[in-house]
């Protein structure tokens, strides 16, 4: 189980990090969640994995998972979901806004207003 | 137990559910509670710093729990400073962004303000690594909505960048917890000191993996070389008042740096050492000298003051990787200096902005722009304490760090790397200074005839309106009164450092003031008290 464990976190890092160095948000977007399942899986791991094990006080149990993990698991899903919603509206803004949808700036320099380099004096009486 | 200590906390947020609920459609309501609310935060913060002043620890645990098992907020000496600077300025922005209508170029500033407010003062106060995450986690989603604040295409652009980089940041911030707490089964920052100064000299590569994650997430957070890119476009773009709050969030990576690496990880532990000579220092180093060339190669006022903030984090970093009670009580003292040169900057950035017109922040000919003496002389000031010439405090400050790297091993760089970068910043905020500020004048004589001189002595608005003046005022004046009050401000930074440098009041403090705790004995009876009805559910 360990290794079916550590092999889905490496293997959604892997896809996370190959698709959050794409240039377009969506596939960034899609790597992030990816790389939150990962981040996800790999907290329940922190708590050392073990089948059949009640998390809360129960009568007649010896043997208890460690319920930490499974909260702090919670909170995380709860953030990354809401932040995953975020940046998915931001950057909806962004290629409304910009015609594109790439993560990157273009190019410094090449706004609309640095071509023309005239002195713009008296511009403002 | 004092419950002052959540106040800062709660404040803001119930401020902001407040504003966003009730007073969302009334203006005037809306800039009364905030700035009210940031005031009272103020006197909060003030009372805090006030307690924690005679070296007392306060420990507020959150329902009343034990320590490693409910979550703690502590107040030292470092962390009611840190309030204390949150405190400061954000009633000062707060003038500025109602004072210039910032508050009213999109919806919702007000509240998104104090949430991001209560996620600083969270992150500073809390004594729980996990809470640490949720407290970043808070300031970082106010702050996106805060840096969009606003719209317009490139900021759209630089916010979906500064959101993703954030993003990755808090994954790898999650990844470094499981980390720490798969190797030492707890999250609180006391039990996490205990537990890992009592590990296993053999069995370390995980700590050690977890120590250097953890140093990343907050060297992001502090803007450090290679991880610094989120910053320049983010800081440019974001609206003034906002850019002006953010100058604290570098502050809180670098917080974290003091905090996490005297008490949990402190660099005498055999597994740490080596982290912050070998790695942190050059680093800082290199950002320092990248932040000075970026100032000097900007063609944008708003970038170079970007960049002069990457600069300073670089100076403050490289104090703090000196690692000697000196080295971060100076690394302090830089933090509260730069914080307020920066901020200062930033609206000043702003107000030039809305002066010049078409040709904005670029640094290119211009008319004079309106009120122009008092907006140069207040450039002047702020430009002379970011760069750190005398006599303001970041020449202080800049000669309290190189004094603390005397016997550093690198001496000789990190002297070399803060003059050179000195110099270069000068000869960055002197050009772009005289650009914006003298050769307006040159170009308004050439350009124009008398008969539209003679116009421009019309425009109706000399100086710039009050409450914008009041705000930055309000900041250059933090600045000298730093430099006035050196000596008894330098005294609380060596107190400071010094119960930093002595955990161990911090960690028994938080780990034996008496809370609940489910005994295996009191588990199944009535005695247990509201622990037990909260477990009998099961």
């Amino acid at each position: 189980m360990e290794l079916l464990v550590a092999t889905a976190v490496g293997m959604l890092t892997a896809s996370g990090i190959y698709m959050v160095l794409r240039l377009r948000t969506f596939p960034v977007i899609i790597g992030i969640s990816l790389l939150t399942y990962a981040v996800n899986v790999f907290l329940f791991g922190s708590g050392r994995l073990l089948p059949n094990a009640p998390a809360v006080l129960t009568d007649g149990v010896d043997i208890y998972s460690d319920p930490l993990p499974q909260a702090l698991v919670l909170t995380a899903i709860v953030i990354s979901f809401g932040m995953t919603a975020v940046v998915v509206i931001v950057a909806l803004g962004s290629w409304l806004a910009n015609d594109d949808d790439m993560v990157d700036t273009p190019t410094a320099g090449a706004g609309p207003d640095a071509a023309d380099d005239q002195p713009r004096g008296g511009a403002q009486s | 137990m004092t419950h002052w200590l959540i106040l800062p906390i709660l404040l803001p947020g119930m401020l902001a559910a407040i504003l966003v609920m009730v007073t969302r459609y009334h203006r005037v309501l809306q800039r009364t509670f905030s700035l009210a609310g940031s005031v009272l935060t103020l006197a909060l913060a003030i009372g805090l710093f006030w307690r924690a002043s005679d070296g007392t620890i306060d420990i507020y645990q959150l329902g009343n729990w034990q320590a490693p098992f409910g979550i703690v907020l502590v107040a030292d000496r470092l962390s009611t400073l840190m309030v204390l600077i949150t405190a400061i300025l954000a009633p000062l922005v707060l003038l500025y962004a109602i004072g210039s209508g910032w508050d009213e170029r999109g919806r919702h500033f007000h509240p998104l303000f104090q949430f991001q407010i209560m996620g600083i003062m969270g992150a500073f106060l809390t004594g729980d690594m996990f809470n640490l995450f949720v407290f970043f986690e808070i300031l970082l989603i106010a702050s996106y909505g805060l840096m969009i604040h606003g719209g317009g295409a490139d900021r759209l652009r630089a916010g979906t960048q500064y959101v993703l980089f954030n993003l990755l940041g808090s994954t790898l911030f999650l990844f470094a917890l499981g980390t720490l707490y798969a190797q030492t089964g707890t999250l609180n920052m006391a039990d996490l000191a205990v537990r890992v100064a009592a590990l296993d000299p053999a069995d370390t590569a995980g700590i050690r993996v977890a120590a250097v994650l953890l140093l990343l997430v907050f060297a992001i957070k502090a803007a450090l070389l290679p991880l610094h890119f989120w910053l320049p476009a983010s800081y440019a773009e974001a609206p003034a008042p906002v850019a002006a709050l953010f100058a604290i969030m570098t502050k809180v990576g670098a917080y974290c740096i003091i905090r996490v690496y005297t008490l949990v990880f402190p660099t005498d532990l055999s597994l740490t050492q080596g982290l912050f000579d070998t790695w942190m220092m050059p680093a800082a180093l290199l950002t320092l000298m990248m932040g000075m060339i970026g100032v000097l190669g900007s063609n944008r006022v708003d970038r170079l003051v970007a960049f002069s903030v990457i600069g300073s984090m670089g100076l403050l970093l490289a104090a703090v990787s000196v690692f000697t009670p000196q080295g971060i009580a100076a690394a302090l003292y830089y933090a509260v200096h730069s914080t307020f040169a920066a901020a200062a900057l930033f609206l000043l950035v702003d107000v030039m902005r809305d002066r010049r017109g078409d040709v904005g922040v670029h640094l290119r000919d211009a008319a004079p722009i309106a009120g122009g003496a008092l907006v140069a002389g207040m450039f002047f000031v702020a430009a002379i304490a970011m760069t750190g010439l005398p006599p303001l405090s970041g020449f202080i400050g800049k000669l309290l760090v190189m004094t603390a790297a005397l016997d550093h091993p690198l001496e000789a760089w990190i002297w070399a790397a803060i003059l050179i970068g000195s110099l270069i910043a000068v000869v960055g905020f002197g050009r772009a200074g005289s650009q914006v500020f003298w050769k307006s004048h040159q170009v308004a004589t050439e350009t124009t005839g008398p008969d539209s001189a003679a116009e421009g002595s019309n425009t109706p608005e000399q100086t710039p309106p009050v409450l914008p003046v009041v705000a930055i005022g309000g900041m250059l004046t933090m600045l000298v009164a730093l430099t006035l009050f050196a000596g008894p401000v330098m005294r609380t930074m060596d107190a400071t450092a010094a119960q930093l440098f002595n955990p161990a009041p911090y960690i028994e403090v938080v780990l034996t003031t008496e809370g609940k705790v489910i005994d295996s004995g009191d588990y199944g009876d009535d005695t247990g008290g509201d622990a037990a009805t909260a477990e009998e559910g099961y």
